[in-house]
Order: structure tokens, then C-alpha cells, then sequence
């Protein structure tokens, strides 16, 4: 009796289900597999990809695990998502070498991969829709050079070196900084994880060891977050702040004028490029090696522009 | 000679089947209810290569299960089967990869630390008398920290070691029968599966497993060196974590150091789902692969049917209340 309405409960939940999936049957169906899917900038990038969905009218699925650390648990979803044979397969890889093995098996069965947010490295993915990180920071480095009048000592805090976006963000802004601004020094790059309280630490260690410091680039949002707790439980003042990414706190410290501005990067537009890339190459048109999908500097003036505001996130 | 070993291995199998038979009918019936509705509900859903890629998403949980459910039979918990696993693919790692050793020795390390660091465990719990929720607690922070040390924070990949990737993602099965490429990591789960199904059922071990967690004090007044038994038990389970985190390590070629906190608590929930009683002293083997096997059913299955992702984490809660429920009922009318 019991074994009868537990059965009873899977198939009801079955049914709740079904009809997302026999509805749209005949439509080309395309599943991304993220990095992750609760952060902001992962909705960011879902509704991006829905948006293009929509316009194209083809069916995606949005999906990654819980956290960065769970490479096995993304390649389940690739296995599960090739088991659905999608026209295509947009893919951010936490780590590129252990998924090889299915993105192979997906290329082999003529579905063509569309990497995005960082590469894979390998040959398989027939696009990778990305942001340029590294002209990125080298702005983020201008606009520091411009606020604190070409002079003085700088610092980053940055997410970790190891990733692909930590390593180019801070090489882009450090030999921008290099090559085009003598007068001004890194005096150090330290690492927080993109956690908001070790990078809160790392700031104030910072400001501690270098009282005359006049700038900070945080990488990443947990960074920048963290740079601008640290000023504030120090009560430092007169410092320049640039960040990445946005969210709330970070929108809030921009408005409220304790950062001076931030790099964007265009979550939405990556989802975006990323089925649009996907559709093109089910069509079997060209498909550029490379999406550059934008990334803009703002700041309290510009905020609130139409244009900003779109890729911005709370 | 075949026939002989065919017998023990029929033995083995026969044995792993009857003593959870009747334990596990409601979890079985649960398990093909969810593959026929799930077969109902999409077409993509019951294709050879989508099992496989279920068996192969079981293989590492339904492991570190199996060490869970020792220990949980003793009436203790083990928080640290997680992280223990990618210590021991860490450690794997830097005996193959940094020192170049032969394969068989990186595969005896990382088993021979799963085994130690159980044996820590189990000397914290038995011997220094800390809970055992405490201890591998501690010992899952240890060793989540070590790992990230000794690795320096970086992947370590196998690329140096021809042959590592076969260990989970090779198929024996498939180049007998091709149509069936079962992934060796599944058949070294049902081999570790049926070896502790074995110790449990038929050793000494496995005797004081059950009595340790029905009633310890007694078996202490009968003149048992209860402690003893309980770190042999807490280091099997050890060593059985280390099997998991070659599955693990070979199935992404590499050892990730940061991966392995969460996983504690899949291993647990496959274990109650198959009926093994978190007070101690009840539970089977068989029904801890079940367990494991509708978890993974369950996420592979609402994946194909493109549910919410949300929703997915929700309808896999109610699940594991759903299944504990059902099988504390029957048990009460049994009684």
C-alpha cells in the first residue's frame, strides 16, 4: 500500500513535468551546462540565453552545479543533456580535460559544442562565446591611471590564480599599468577567492602595509565587494576603488560614490551568442572561433543609461 | 578451477541478494517505479547510453555509500567519506603524477591513506571517546585542507600515467560485449558492493559491526575489545573511500582538490533510502546500491525531462523523506 503512493508520488511528480517536455518535441532543443546556475551572473547569462530562445524559437535548458568545486557533477549533467540528442551543446567548463571524453562523444555524433564563459582546450568546441578579459582589465587600468592622475601606488585584489579570467584580469591591468604608465606602481597583487571576507582581509593587510596606496581593482564581484569592506571598516578615505562585474552591494558602493567605477562584463549577451552561435551552426553556417561579447566601464554617471543598465545585475 | 570460482562468486551474489531480499522490496519497487515513469514520461530517457551514463554518475556515490553504511551500522556516522575520497585522489595524484611511480603502487596509496585516516577516525571515536559526528567532522576539515595543500591548490592531472583513465572510464564489459559497454567504475562498485556484503555477512567483523550498534555495552561485558573492532571498522571504510577517489580521479583524469564537500551527505542519503537505520545496528549492502541508484535515477531523470533545476533539488528532498517514511511504517507493522 505504502510502495503503491510512493509510486503514486514519482508518477505524479513525472506528470507535473511531462508536459514541458512533450509540448515542444519537434522544436531544435539546446542545453546549456553551466558553471553554475544560482549566482547572479549565471541568471544573468540563463536569461540571456532564453531571450535568444525565445526569439528563435527553439527550447534550452539552463543547468550547473552547486558550486565551482563539482567537476563530476557537471559532467553528469553533459551526460544527462546528450542523452536528450540536442542539435547542440553550450558548455562552460569547470575543468575542460575531464569532460573531453563526452564532448568527443558529442562531436562524434555530429553535435556541435559551443563553449562559453571560458574555453575549453581543445579543438571540439566550433565557437566559445567569451568576454575579452584581458582588454578588460587593460581598461579598468586606464580608468585608474585617469582618476588618480597618472601617479602613485596601486594594488589588486584578485580572485585566484589559477582560472583563466583570474589570470587575465590581473595581467591585463598589471602590464597595461607597465607598459603605458611609468609613474605608477603595483606594489602587490594578493588573492581573496572571490570570497566578500578574505578579500575584506586582504584589503585591510593591504592598506595596512601601504598608507599611501591611491587605488584598488578588485577582479571579481566577491573581490571588489570585499575591497570596498575593507576601506570602509578602516575608515580609509580618499582611495580610488575599480571593480568587475555588479550586483547590488556593488551597484550600491558606485552610486553612493565609495567606488569609483566598475568593468561589466554582458552576462546576457554571453547567453545570448551562445544560442545564437549554437542555432548558426546546427544550420550548418559559419561560426566565428571566437565571440567577443562586449564589456563596458561604468560609473555613478552612467548607470542608470538604458544601455548599462541592461547587462548590469543585482 | 572456473567452476569452482563460479560457485563462490554464485555464493556471493546469491548471499548479497538474500539477506536484504525481503528488507528491500519497497526500495526496489521504488527504484523500477521510477525508471518505468520516467520511461512514460520521455523517450530519451531508457537508451543504453543514457543508463550507462547512470550507472557511471552511481559508481562514486554508491562507493563512498557502501564506507558510509559500515560505519552507520555501528550505530556512528562518518561526515569525512567525502573529502576522504579526493585526499586519497590527491594523494594518488602525487604518487603517480609528481613522483612518476608505477600505477598499481599510486592505486595502493591512495587505498593505504583511505585506510589510515579511517584508522584515525576510528581512534578518535573509539579510543579518545570524541562522538563520531564530532570526529569526522574534524577529520573532514583536516583532510579537505590537506588536500588543497598538498596539491597547492591546483588540479593534478593523469596525463602521465597511460592506463589511469581506464580504471572508471574503460569498458572489460564492453570488449567481451560490445553492445554493452559498462564502464569499469560500475563493476568495481558491485565488487566493492559484494566484498562488504561479504564482511558483513559472513566474518567476524561483520558480526560485531551489527552488535557494536545494537548494543556496545554488551558486547564490551562479554569480553569483546570493542574499540579494536570499531577502528577496524572506521579504516575499512577508510580504504573503501580510497577506492572511490581512484574512481573518481580516474573518471576526470585528475585529482580536483577542492571537489568533495557535499558528497558526504549524497553517500548518507543513498544509505537511509536503502533502509539502513541511522541509530545503528540494521542495514544491508544491497539496499544502500538501491538507495544510491535511485539517486541517481532521480537526478538523471528529471534532468532528461528538463525540470526546473530548482525543482529538481526540491523533488529529491521530499524523495529521501518520502522513501525513510515509508519504510519506517512498514517496519512499525511488522513489528
Amino acid at each position: 500500500m505504502l510502495s503503491r503512493r510512493f509510486i503514486l508520488g514519482a508518477i505524479g511528480a513525472l506528470a507535473l513535468a511531462a508536459p514541458a517536455t512533450t509540448a515542444s518535441a519537434e522544436d531544435l532543443y539546446v542545453p546549456l551546462v553551466s558553471k553554475g546556475f544560482q549566482h547572479q551572473f549565471w541568471q544573468a547569462v540563463k536569461l540571456g540565453a532564453e531571450q535568444a530562445a525565445d526569439e528563435m524559437g527553439i527550447r534550452i535548458t539552463f543547468e550547473g552545479p552547486d558550486n565551482e568545486t563539482m567537476v563530476d557533477r557537471q559532467i553528469d549533467m553533459l551526460a544527462a543533456a546528450l542523452a536528450n540528442k540536442p542539435a547542440a551543446i553550450g558548455f562552460a567548463a569547470l575543468d575542460s580535460q575531464a569532460a573531453i571524453p563526452l564532448l568527443r562523444q558529442a562531436s562524434d555524433a555530429g553535435i556541435p559544442v559551443i563553449a562559453f564563459d571560458s574555453g575549453v582546450d581543445s579543438d571540439i568546441p566550433v565557437s566559445t562565446a567569451t568576454t575579452d578579459n584581458l582588454a578588460a582589465a587593460s581598461l579598468a587600468a586606464d580608468k585608474m591611471a585617469e582618476l588618480i592622475g597618472g601617479t602613485g601606488k596601486v594594488a589588486v585584489v584578485a580572485h585566484d590564480q589559477t582560472s583563466r579570467t583570474g589570470i587575465d584580469r590581473r595581467d591585463g591591468f598589471v602590464n597595461r599599468i607597465a607598459e603605458k604608465y611609468p609613474d605608477i606602481e603595483v606594489v602587490t597583487v594578493q588573492y581573496g577567492q572571490g570570497d566578500h571576507l578574505k578579500s575584506t582581509e586582504v584589503t585591510k593587510a593591504i592598506l595596512t602595509a601601504n598608507p599611501d596606496l591611491k587605488g584598488i581593482f578588485g577582479t571579481n564581484e566577491g573581490s571588489a565587494i570585499g575591497v570596498v569592506n575593507g576601506v570602509q571598516e578602516l575608515g580609509t578615505t580618499g582611495l580610488t576603488i575599480i571593480g568587475y562585474d555588479s550586483g547590488k552591494a556593488q551597484k550600491d558602493a558606485i552610486k553612493s560614490g565609495l567606488m569609483a567605477g566598475a568593468i561589466t562584463q554582458n552576462p546576457v549577451g554571453i547567453g545570448y551568442e551562445t544560442v545564437k552561435a549554437a542555432v548558426a551552426a546546427v544550420k550548418g553556417e559559419e561560426v566565428p572561433a571566437l565571440i567577443d561579447t562586449g564589456f563596458y566601464y561604468y560609473d555613478a554617471s552612467n548607470i542608470d543609461d538604458p544601455k548599462i543598465a541592461a547587462v548590469l545585475y543585482d | 578451477m572456473t567452476s569452482a570460482t563460479e560457485t563462490k562468486s554464485k555464493t556471493l551474489l546469491s548471499h548479497l541478494v538474500d539477506t536484504g531480499a525481503h528488507q528491500k522490496l519497497l526500495a526496489f519497487a521504488s527504484l523500477i517505479a521510477l525508471l518505468i515513469g520516467f520511461s512514460i514520461a520521455s523517450p530519451n530517457f531508457m537508451q543504453t547510453s543514457n543508463m550507462i551514463a547512470i550507472l557511471q554518475a552511481t559508481s562514486v556515490n554508491g562507493v563512498l555509500a557502501v564506507a558510509a553504511t559500515l560505519v552507520i551500522i555501528t550505530g556512528g556516522i562518518d561526515l569525512s567519506v567525502g573529502t576522504l575520497m579526493t585526499f586519497c585522489a590527491v594523494i594518488a595524484g602525487v604518487v603517480l603524477t609528481y613522483a612518476g611511480m608505477p600505477l598499481p603502487l599510486g592505486v595502493a596509496a591512495a587505498i593505504g591513506a583511505g585506510a589510515f585516516c579511517g584508522l584515525c577516525s576510528g581512534t578518535f571515536v573509539a579510543k579518545m571517546k570524541i562522538p563520531p559526528f564530532i570526529a569526522t567532522l574534524g577529520m573532514m576539515l583536516i583532510l579537505k585542507g590537506l588536500s588543497l595543500v598538498i596539491s597547492g591548490t591546483r588540479p593534478i592531472y593523469f596525463n602521465d600515467t597511460p592506463g589511469f583513465d581506464q580504471i572508471s572510464r574503460g569498458s572489460l564489459i564492453g570488449e567481451i560485449i560490445p553492445a554493452l559497454p559498462i564502464p569499469n567504475g560500475v563493476l568495481i562498485l558491485f565488487l566493492v558492493a559484494l566484498s562488504a556484503s561479504y564482511i558483513l555477512g559472513r566474518t567476524v567483523l561483520g558480526r560485531y559491526t551489527f552488535a557494536l550498534g545494537s548494543n556496545e555495552e554488551a558486547v564490551r561485558l562479554s569480553g569483546v575489545n570493542t574499540d579494536a573492532w570499531k577502528m577496524g571498522i572506521y579504516a575499512l571504510a577508510g580504504g573503501i573511500c580510497g577506492i572511490a577517489g581512484i574512481l573518481i580521479a580516474s573518471r576526470l583524469n585528475s585529482a580536483q582538490p577542492a571537489l568533495g564537500l557535499g558528497y558526504e551527505l549524497e553517500a548518507i542519503a543513498a544509505v537511509v533510502i536503502g533502509g539502513t537505520s541511522l541509530s545503528g545496528g540494521r542495514g544491508t549492502i544491497l539496499g544502500t546500491l538501491i538507495g544510491a541508484l535511485i539517486m541517481a535515477v532521480l537526478t538523471n531523470g528529471l534532468r532528461v525531462l528538463s525540470v526546473a533545476q530548482e525543482w529538481q533539488t526540491v523533488v529529491t528532498g521530499a524523495i529521501i523523506i518520502l522513501a525513510v517514511y515509508a519504510d519506517m511504517v512498514r517496519r512499525r507493522q511488522t513489528n
